[in-house]
């Protein structure tokens, strides 16, 4: 019956799996620490509040006289609440505060309309390690669903935070949780009279940031290899446009093109053995492939018109791209075996920068009409399009690696925020972390 | 009689003030001084004939031979190109990398320039206003560069002397958020090296 599972937190991918990560690591660490305590802020919801499975988590206790460096149970309402797939009771209606199953009394969650209950106590040990031990119950089977604990340093518990926030999420939906996932981006502010880039990665909820690249020239475009350890981008440093490729952990890097004219948009493909591009070394702007192991470029269009903006199915049949052949930018498709494009989008003059949803079944772009930029949506299988929601952003979203979220940059005057949508387009959130000048967010695979 | 010469008085005073008014209204319509107007008389013939100096088809003038009228043209193109090529920045419409009529006579002297100068070169930066996604507008960027490197290799410039780079919607000379914003940021920045 008491079946007690032993959670361990583990290290960010491709950190502490590799000897030459340490001293990227220390860095990393030595920034963590130097950070404050601070008390969590709340994610806001924009639309849609009221949907989801209703689920409360119950303020944790913690041992007398401790200071917490991390508000977890907050962590955890915040991540949920993001998923869009949850509704999180506010603690302060909450009719009892349990912190250990035996104090449970279904009814009192029955009354609130729970669903779900999660509990939980933080300790910390003589080692100077938290231990946080939790629980979820299923309220109207009356049953427990998760007892556990975790273990971490102080430093990792806002990870731990995210690994406890996946394993409710996956307990309760049986879809893979995302809170452990990154997101890459770039900055662009002006410091001194300059412009100035960085390209940083964060955790999915921006807290956490960390700079790879800094430079006065534009970076952009940067995409994910399939394994997380590894990011391409486009950087103009030296005055010229270039694709690199940079590997996270050892901050390591390689220039991989610098053809005449146009270097941009690289993505990897599906088994991370090549990358499609934007080159314009032959004429006008057309696809190409670069195999990763002989940098060998192979043309895929050959179109005088743009064609830019490549993403591949997941099944790495196909791809899909922009082109302004028709006289305004619209999505192609392009079969790999036959080479033969056809047309996608058609309503609106103005359909960009598509990606596929992981399930391959459709497609998410930026959707221009008078003048106004949205996100719009197609479903292959039907041919119908449609706008997701209607707040203006004009960059490529972020995928989440489960297909149930978007991550996008809107503007309101000089200030930029990240929000986030349900790919249904039904919930909309706002997280809390500002990061000015952010722009390109892209959402990492799953570790 | 009093009143009369009142009267008297009052009429010769308005026509003064309606003739002074008159006076005024003539002055303003010039609006200018003897060398404002003049200079204003070469700026508008320094544009016409900028205007006619690329079409070849300029008011044909009989009294000058031939060779004279070439050696004329060269000397004003010589001088209105220095003043045009002052001008290094080509403006563009929203998705568009059409080179506008109002364009033409600057790259045109550019293009002389470029020309009789063979060691001068150039770097042509193509730029977008922000809207858009980034990667189409770093691609319509190059192509407004790439057509004003046209004008300029059909005005007889060398390839060898332009290079082109786009920089998309990553450097806006004005970076808010409005039309007027967007028609600056949509560029085609000449630069000599």
């Amino acid at each position: 019956m008491y079946n007690q599972i032993m959670d361990t937190v583990r290290p960010q991918p491709g950190t502490l799996s590799r000897p030459w990560a340490g001293f990227a690591v220390a860095a990393l660490l030595l920034l963590l620490t130097a950070l404050p305590a601070r008390a969590e802020l709340v994610i806001q919801v924009t639309e849609g509040a009221d949907r989801g499975i209703p689920i409360a988590v119950v303020p944790f206790a913690v041992s007398s006289g401790e200071e917490v460096p991390e508000e977890i149970a907050t962590i955890i309402r915040n991540n949920l609440t993001m998923s869009g797939d949850f509704q999180l009771l506010e603690p302060g209606r909450m009719l009892s505060l349990p912190t250990f199953g035996d104090t449970l009394h279904y009814r009192d969650w029955r009354l609130l309309g729970q669903q779900f209950v999660m509990l939980g106590s933080l300790e910390r040990q003589d080692d100077g390690r938290y231990v946080l031990e939790y629980e979820l119950y299923d309220v109207s089977q009356q049953r427990r669903l998760i007892r556990s604990r975790a273990t971490a340093s102080r430093q990792q518990l806002r990870q731990m935070a995210h690994h406890v926030s996946n394993r409710v999420y996956e307990t309760v939906t049986g879809i893979d949780g995302i809170f452990t996932t990154r997101l890459a981006f770039v900055t662009r502010t002006r410091e001194g009279g300059d412009l100035l880039y960085r390209l940083r990665i964060s955790d999915i909820d921006g807290v956490n940031p960390v700079t790879l690249l800094e430079s006065d020239e534009p970076i952009l475009s940067p995409d994910w290899s399939p394994d997380g350890k590894e990011l391409v981008y486009v950087s103009f440093e030296g005055g010229r446009p270039g694709i690199y490729r940079q590997t996270i952990a050892s901050g390591e890097r390689e220039r991989l093109t610098e053809f005449r004219g146009l270097n941009s948009a690289p993505v990897w493909s599906p088994d991370g053995k090549s990358l499609l591009m934007t080159l314009s070394k032959d004429g006008s702007a057309d696809i190409y492939r670069m195999v990763l192991g002989s940098r060998n470029v192979e043309q895929l269009t050959r179109h005088w018109a743009i064609n830019t903006e490549a993403s591949w199915a997941p099944d790495g049949r196909s791809f899909v791209y922009t082109s302004d052949r028709s006289g305004s930018p619209q999505i192609y498709q392009m079969d790999r075996r036959s080479g033969d494009s056809k047309r996608l989008t058609f309503e609106g003059n103005y359909n960009a920068s598509a990606q596929f949803s992981p399930d391959g079944k459709s497609l998410y772009f930026v959707h221009g009409r008078d003048r106004q930029f949205f996100i719009g949506m197609l479903d292959l299988e039907s041919g119908n399009q449609r706008i997701l929601h209607r707040t203006p952003t004009d960059e490529a979203p972020g995928i989440a690696p489960n297909g149930r979220l978007l991550i996008y940059v809107t503007r309101q005057g000089n200030s930029r925020s990240l929000e986030l949508t349900t790919t249904d387009g039904r919930s909309q959130f706002r997280l809390p972390i500002e990061h000015e000048g952010i722009r390109d967010p892209a959402w990492s695979p799953l570790p | 009689m009093k009143t009369m010469n009142l009267r008297f008085l009052v009429m010769l005073l308005l026509l003064a003030f309606v003739a002074g008014c008159s006076t005024t209204d003539t002055q303003d319509d010039a609006g200018l001084t003897d060398e404002e107007a003049a200079a204003q008389a070469e700026e508008r013939a320094a544009r016409s004939r900028a205007f006619g100096a690329g079409s070849g088809d300029g008011i044909s003038d009989e009294d000058l031979s031939q060779e004279e009228r070439a050696a004329r043209d060269a000397r004003r193109a010589a001088e209105e190109g220095e003043d045009l090529r002052q001008e290094r920045v080509i403006y563009f419409d929203f998705d568009s990398a059409e080179i506008k009529r109002e364009s033409r006579a600057v790259l045109e002297a550019h293009a002389a320039y470029l020309n009789s100068n063979g060691n001068a070169s150039v770097t042509l930066q193509g730029h977008t206003d922000e809207r858009g996604t980034k990667e189409y507008n770093l691609a319509l960027g190059e192509r407004r560069a790439e057509a004003v490197k046209q004008f300029l290799v059909v005005n007889d410039v060398r390839r060898g002397q332009i290079e082109t780079v786009s920089y998309g919607e990553e450097r806006p000379v004005n970076e808010s958020s409005s039309e007027e914003a967007y028609s600056e940021n949509r560029r085609v920045e000449i630069d000599y090296n």
